[in-house]
């Protein structure tokens, strides 16, 4: 040994039982000037969002958030998981991948992270279970959403005081209150390498509402097949009573993005009456430009089956933890907190998993986050439930289907063989 | 300093230093030899950094994933399987498809560009503004393959019939009161196959026209002058002199454009993501590994794809030999 390495040792071991020690501190005292790198699939006033929300607590610990956002979650984390080269906290792509990644053994259970009696009280049931893996919560909702709003133009008819209560109501009071509207259904299902998910929404409301709950479990579990009269029934509804009317027709539904979906509502005169799409909507396009409660409303799905009524779709951005360091767990039970939360949902757009967050910015966001409080039934986006090749092989169905390229028993019969191989491995 | 910053530095000025010490100091090493076995050894020392880095970046990743296309998807323990991944590949539905388009794709992307380059080639070979025409031509190519993407979506956009065309095509073609049709939404007849191909066409006519631009100008004029002299038409010129001339060229051009097309991603993916029948090999490769996350698939595809670019490369190094050694 050289003398300058003998004289460093003892430095080097009293830094290792430094750090040692750190790792099972819990006071956040000792994580100043730590980082904790986040990765997320939040851009623009998504990002600015989640960086206002982490500041609180960047200034109460004197640590660092370092955030990257990517279009490309998926091809980060799968590359990541292989590798292990792995953000310290990152946005789960679903309920699907989370298992996988939890399997994998790559998350952090978060159980002894958080306060768990709090997280349980505070956050929604259906959302607490759905972060949950073989008995132990692997992710958190850091934002919710309610799938399957139905948005209308109060100035063409205000059905504010009187909304549709079952979904042959709404075709009746969509027909009487037509109007100068070129069609009942605005439909844009374009969504770059992701075209088709606008579709699968719109499945997904339907069989919950007519083949209810249990159906609906087992249909995204890969339990019972597509070709299923159940599964087949939705199919069918939407392409008579939504792709049948819809604005422009199959060729504008296919080519039209998600977010602009909903710019005929506006124009004049409208191009639809319509237009069924989840809570984050107003924060895309024509909806921005536009005032909450005079420009534009929304009611909730309308029950399609009695025996189901009360039935509700949601998602959101599920959160999960890949390095167990004292900043990413602090880090972590500061997310979930109503306080952080709280600074979100006041940007509007969002909805909290938190009961306790209630600084709704506007009566439609408040009205969004009581249908999650509220519902009977709650259910995850099915398609995000599903392993990513059945979700990406139900993505190009409904392209396929909406466009008309594809008969229904065609689309059914290639899902069918995508289901036999996707819950296979 | 930004820490970046610092790291490209280092990277900018270590990699050349490191090198020149490598050279170095194999120097002394090889003046320690005894004089014949120098020069026996030399070579192999210069090469070795480079044969480094091939071996590790190219023929390990090679042999790994040609071995991984017969295991299973986990990541974690994959297990073997035997050809169950290439049996995947040969029995599914788009798998079969994405062959079809690649086919398409070779076969037109190669004739349209070297057709077009050689028409240009020789058209532009007697104007007096053919610099210009010819950096007019070659521009698409400076675009990345996203960015032109992007800039075609908005030439093929669609907007329900009635409202205002913002697409350029649906525009022009509305003025004489067709359409509008929706390019990049038709399966039928692989329109929307084709429409990306002409994308690809447009970017990639400007190499094949520069490179054989090149070889036109490499003819020796005097044996133009000659068959003129002989009473040759200017299209007997062509067909006899000019054209047999370029043939190594035209083979060149054609086989690198094969090989562009049967690796075609990037334009399929920011379009259609293989949506409306427009499925190639590259993007389902993509697809298995970074979308489904299933390793031996993706390397199965990786490996048919490998297969069916050997005997192309292989002809396009017999050929340049072939030229080198005309010279």
């Amino acid at each position: 040994m050289s003398p300058w390495i003998r004289r460093l040792a003892p430095v080097a071991v009293v830094a290792l039982v430094a750090t040692g020690c750190s790792s099972t501190a819990e006071d956040d005292g000792t994580i100043k000037g730590k980082t904790v790198t986040v990765i997320g699939t939040w851009g623009g006033d998504e990002q600015e969002a989640f960086l206002e929300m982490v500041k609180p607590w960047e200034e109460q610990t004197g640590a660092k958030v370092k955030y990257t956002g990517t279009r490309d979650i998926n091809t980060v984390l799968t590359t990541g998981v292989a590798s292990g080269v792995l953000p310290d906290l990152a946005g789960l792509p679903g309920p699907g991948q989370m298992a996988d990644y939890a399997k994998a053994g790559a998350l952090v259970p978060l159980d002894d992270v958080l306060d768990i009696a709090t997280y349980n009280s505070e956050t929604a049931p259906a959302l607490v279970n759905l972060g949950k893996t073989d008995g132990k919560v692997y992710g958190v909702f850091i934002k919710a959403a309610v799938k399957g709003l139905i948005w209308y133009n109060p100035k063409l008819h205000d059905y504010g005081a009187n909304p549709p209560k079952t979904w042959s109501e709404l075709l009746t009071q969509a027909a009487a209150n037509q109007g100068a509207a070129k069609a009942t259904w605005c439909l844009g299902i374009e969504s770059g390498a992701a075209s088709g998910w606008a579709a699968t929404d719109w499945i997904e409301d339907i069989v919950l509402r007519t083949a209810g709950p249990e159906v609906y479990t087992q249909w995204y579990q890969g339990k019972i097949k597509w070709s299923d009269p159940a599964i087949k029934n939705a199919f069918q509804l939407y392409l008579d009573d939504v792709v049948g009317k819809t604005y422009g027709g199959a060729q504008t539904a296919v080519s039209t993005n998600f977010g602009n979906a909903g710019d005929p509502l506006f124009a004049n005169p409208p191009g639809c009456q319509f237009l069924h799409q989840a809570s984050f909507i107003t924060g895309f396009s024509e909806f921005k430009n536009h005032t909450a409660g005079t420009d534009y409303n929304f009611f909730p799905f309308p029950d399609i089956d009695e025996k189901y009524a009360g039935a509700v779709e949601g998602a959101g951005d599920l959160f999960g933890m890949f390095n167990d360091t004292p900043a990413a767990r602090s880090l972590m039970r500061y997310l979930v907190t109503a306080q952080a939360q709280d600074i979100w949902v006041k940007k509007g757009g969002a909805l909290s998993a938190n009961k306790n967050a209630t600084s709704y910015p506007d009566d439609i966001s408040k009205r969004s986050a009581q249908i999650i409080g509220d519902a009977k039934i709650f259910v995850f986006d099915a398609s995000d439930s599903m392993p990513t090749a059945m979700n990406d092989a139900f993505w190009k169905g409904m392209v396929a289907l909406t466009s008309g390229s594809d008969s229904i028993d065609k689309v059914l019969a290639d899902l069918d063989s995508a289901q036999k191989d996707a819950y296979a491995a | 300093m930004d820490p970046r910053l610092v790291t490209a530095i280092e990277v900018v000025v270590g990699v050349p230093a490191a090198l020149v010490a490598y050279i170095w100091l194999t120097e002394r090493i090889v003046t320690l030899l005894p004089a014949k076995a120098r020069n026996r050894v030399r070579p192999w020392l210069w090469l070795g950094p480079a044969l480094v880095f091939l071996g590790f970046f190219l023929i390990y990743p090679t042999i790994r994933t040609i071995l991984r296309s017969f295991q299973s998807r986990n990541p974690r323990n994959p297990e073997w399987v035997g050809l169950d991944n290439y049996q995947w590949f040969f029995t599914n539905e788009g798998a079969r498809s994405a062959l079809v388009n690649n086919v398409l794709w070779v076969v037109l992307l190669t004739v349209f560009t070297v057709g077009l380059g050689l028409l240009i080639a020789i058209l532009v070979d007697r104007v007096r503004y053919e610099s210009w025409a010819k950096s007019i031509i070659f521009l698409p190519l400076a675009i990345s393959m996203v960015a032109a993407g992007v800039i075609w979506k908005y030439m093929y956009d669609f907007r329900p019939p009635g409202e205002q065309q913002t697409g350029t095509l649906n525009a022009a073609i509305g003025t004489v009161g067709l359409g509008p049709v929706g390019w990049l939404q038709s399966p039928k007849l692989h329109v929307t196959t084709f429409a990306l191909i002409a994308i690809m066409v447009w970017m990639w006519t400007g190499f094949a026209m520069v490179i054989i631009s090149a070889a036109v100008k490499g003819i020796d004029p005097e044996l133009l002058e000659a068959a003129r002299l002989d009473g040759a038409g200017e299209w007997q010129v062509f067909r006899r002199v000019t054209f047999p001339l370029l043939g190594p060229t035209l083979a060149v051009v054609s086989t690198t454009m094969v090989i562009t097309s049967l690796k075609t991603f990037d334009i399929v993916y920011t379009l259609t993501n293989g949506n409306y029948d427009t499925e190639v090999i590259a993007n389902l490769m993509i697809k298995e590994m970074f979308t489904i996350g299933d390793f031996g698939r993706a390397s199965a595809v990786a490996v048919v794809l490998l297969l069916a670019i050997i005997p192309v490369m292989a002809f396009n190094i017999r050929q340049f030999r072939a030229q080198e050694s005309v010279r």
